[in-house]
C-alpha cells in the first residue's frame, strides 16, 4: 500500500475520533442552559447576572469540545504525519 | 475534492533579506485585513466624534452610549476602581468583533489565524501577571504557587500556563471552525446543485442555506466570541486585582 494514502486514511479517521470529544461540552452547555433556565425561572429579575455567567461558564466548558477542533483540523489541513511517512514505512 | 480550498492565511510578499532585523519576514493575508480593519475602526472612531457639541446628537449619542455601555460592563465584572481598563476592553471587542466580522467582506477573518487572537491572550496574560505581583508582592505571587499544598506546584504552573493558550485556542478554533464548515457548505451545494440542477447554467442551491448559516457562524459568533474573550480577560485580570 502506498504509505502517503495509508497514513492520510488514518488521519482521517483520526479527525473523526477526536470529534467525538464534542460529546462533553455538549453535556456540559446543555445541563449549564438548562439550570439557568430553572435559576431564571425562579428569579427573573436577575436574568441579567445569571445570563452572563452562564455565558462564561458554557464557553470554558467549550474550551475541550475547541481543542478537539484544532486537533482535528490540523490532522486535515496541516498534517504532519505526511511528510514524516514519505521516506520511510 | 474539486474545488475546495481550504488553507492558511495566504503570504502576499516577503520583506526582502537585505532589511535588518525584519528581513525574510512574511507579510500575510492577516496582516493586511487587520490593518484594513484598524484603519475602518479609526475611521469610525475620527467620525462618531467629529465636532462634539456639549448636548450630544446623533453620532455623539451613539458614541457615548457605546463608551458608556463598555464602562458599565467593566464596572459590573471587575468591580469599582478598575475603570482604567476600560480602553483595553473596548479596543479587544472592537477589533476582534469587526476582525472577525471581515468574512462578510470577501476578506480572511483576521480572529481566524492563531497569531492574532495568541497575540491577544499574551497581553492579557501579561496585564494577569503584572497586576498579580503588583497587589500581592512578587512573594506573594510565588507562594500562590504553592496553594493548596506544595505538591500542587507543577499543576498550578500548568493552569496558569493554560490561561492564554486556552482563550487563544477558543477564539481561534470558533472562528477556523465556521470557516471550514461555510467553506464545506458551499462547495457541497454547489456539487449538488450540478448534480441536481446540471441545466442552470449558476449553482443555484448555493442561494439560501449557506446564507443562514452564514449568520450564525460570521454574525453570532463574532460577536459571542468578542464578548466572551473580553469577559474572560476582565474575569482574570478583575480577580489578580482583588486577591491581597
Amino acid at each position: 500500500m502506498d504509505p502517503k494514502a495509508f497514513v492520510a486514511g488514518m488521519s482521517a479517521l483520526g479527525a473523526g475520533l477526536a470529534m467525538i470529544a464534542g460529546i462533553g461540552p455538549g453535556i456540559g452547555e446543555g445541563y449549564t442552559a438548562g439550570q439557568a433556565c430553572a435559576a431564571i425561572g425562579r428569579q427573573p429579575e436577575a436574568q441579567g447576572d445569571i445570563t452572563r455567567t452562564m455565558i462564561l461558564g458554557i464557553a470554558m466548558a467549550e474550551s475541550t469540545g475547541i481543542y478537539a477542533l484544532v486537533v482535528a483540523l490540523i490532522l486535515l489541513f496541516a498534517n504532519p504525519f505526511v511528510d514524516m511517512s514519505a521516506g520511510k514505512f | 475534492m474539486g474545488g475546495v480550498e481550504i488553507n492558511g492565511p495566504k503570504i502576499l510578499w516577503q520583506i526582502p533579506d537585505s532589511i535588518p532585523l525584519i528581513g525574510g519576514q512574511p507579510i500575510t493575508e492577516t496582516m493586511r485585513n487587520a490593518w484594513i480593519v484598524m484603519l475602518f475602526i479609526l475611521c469610525l472612531c475620527i467620525f462618531l466624534t467629529h465636532r462634539m457639541q456639549k448636548i450630544p446628537q446623533g453620532k455623539q449619542a451613539l458614541a457615548e452610549k457605546a463608551v458608556q455601555m463598555v464602562d458599565n460592563l467593566v464596572d459590573s465584572a471587575m468591580g469599582p476602581n478598575n475603570r482604567a481598563f476600560s480602553p483595553y476592553i473596548a479596543t479587544l471587542l472592537l477589533s476582534s468583533f469587526c476582525g472577525s466580522l471581515a468574512s462578510l467582506f470577501f476578506m480572511r477573518p483576521v480572529t481566524g489565524d492563531l497569531n492574532t487572537t495568541l497575540g491577544w491572550a499574551l497581553i492579557t496574560f501579561a496585564l494577569i501577571t503584572v497586576n498579580k505581583i503588583k497587589f500581592n508582592g512578587i512573594g506573594g505571587y510565588l507562594k500562590g504557587f504553592l496553594q493548596p499544598v506544595f505538591v500542587m506546584a507543577p499543576l498550578n504552573v500548568l493552569s496558569e500556563v493554560a490561561t492564554p493558550v486556552a482563550m487563544a485556542f477558543r477564539h481561534f478554533g470558533n472562528i477556523a471552525g465556521g470557516l471550514v464548515i461555510t467553506t464545506l457548505l458551499m462547495a457541497a451545494m454547489s456539487a449538488l446543485s450540478r448534480l441536481v440542477l446540471g441545466f442552470l447554467p449558476v449553482p443555484l442551491l448555493q442561494i439560501g442555506l449557506p446564507g443562514v448559516l452564514s449568520v450564525y457562524f460570521d454574525c453570532f459568533t463574532s460577536a459571542m466570541q468578542a464578548f466572551i474573550f473580553s469577559m474572560l480577560t476582565m474575569a482574570y485580570v478583575g480577580d489578580a486585582r482583588s486577591a491581597g
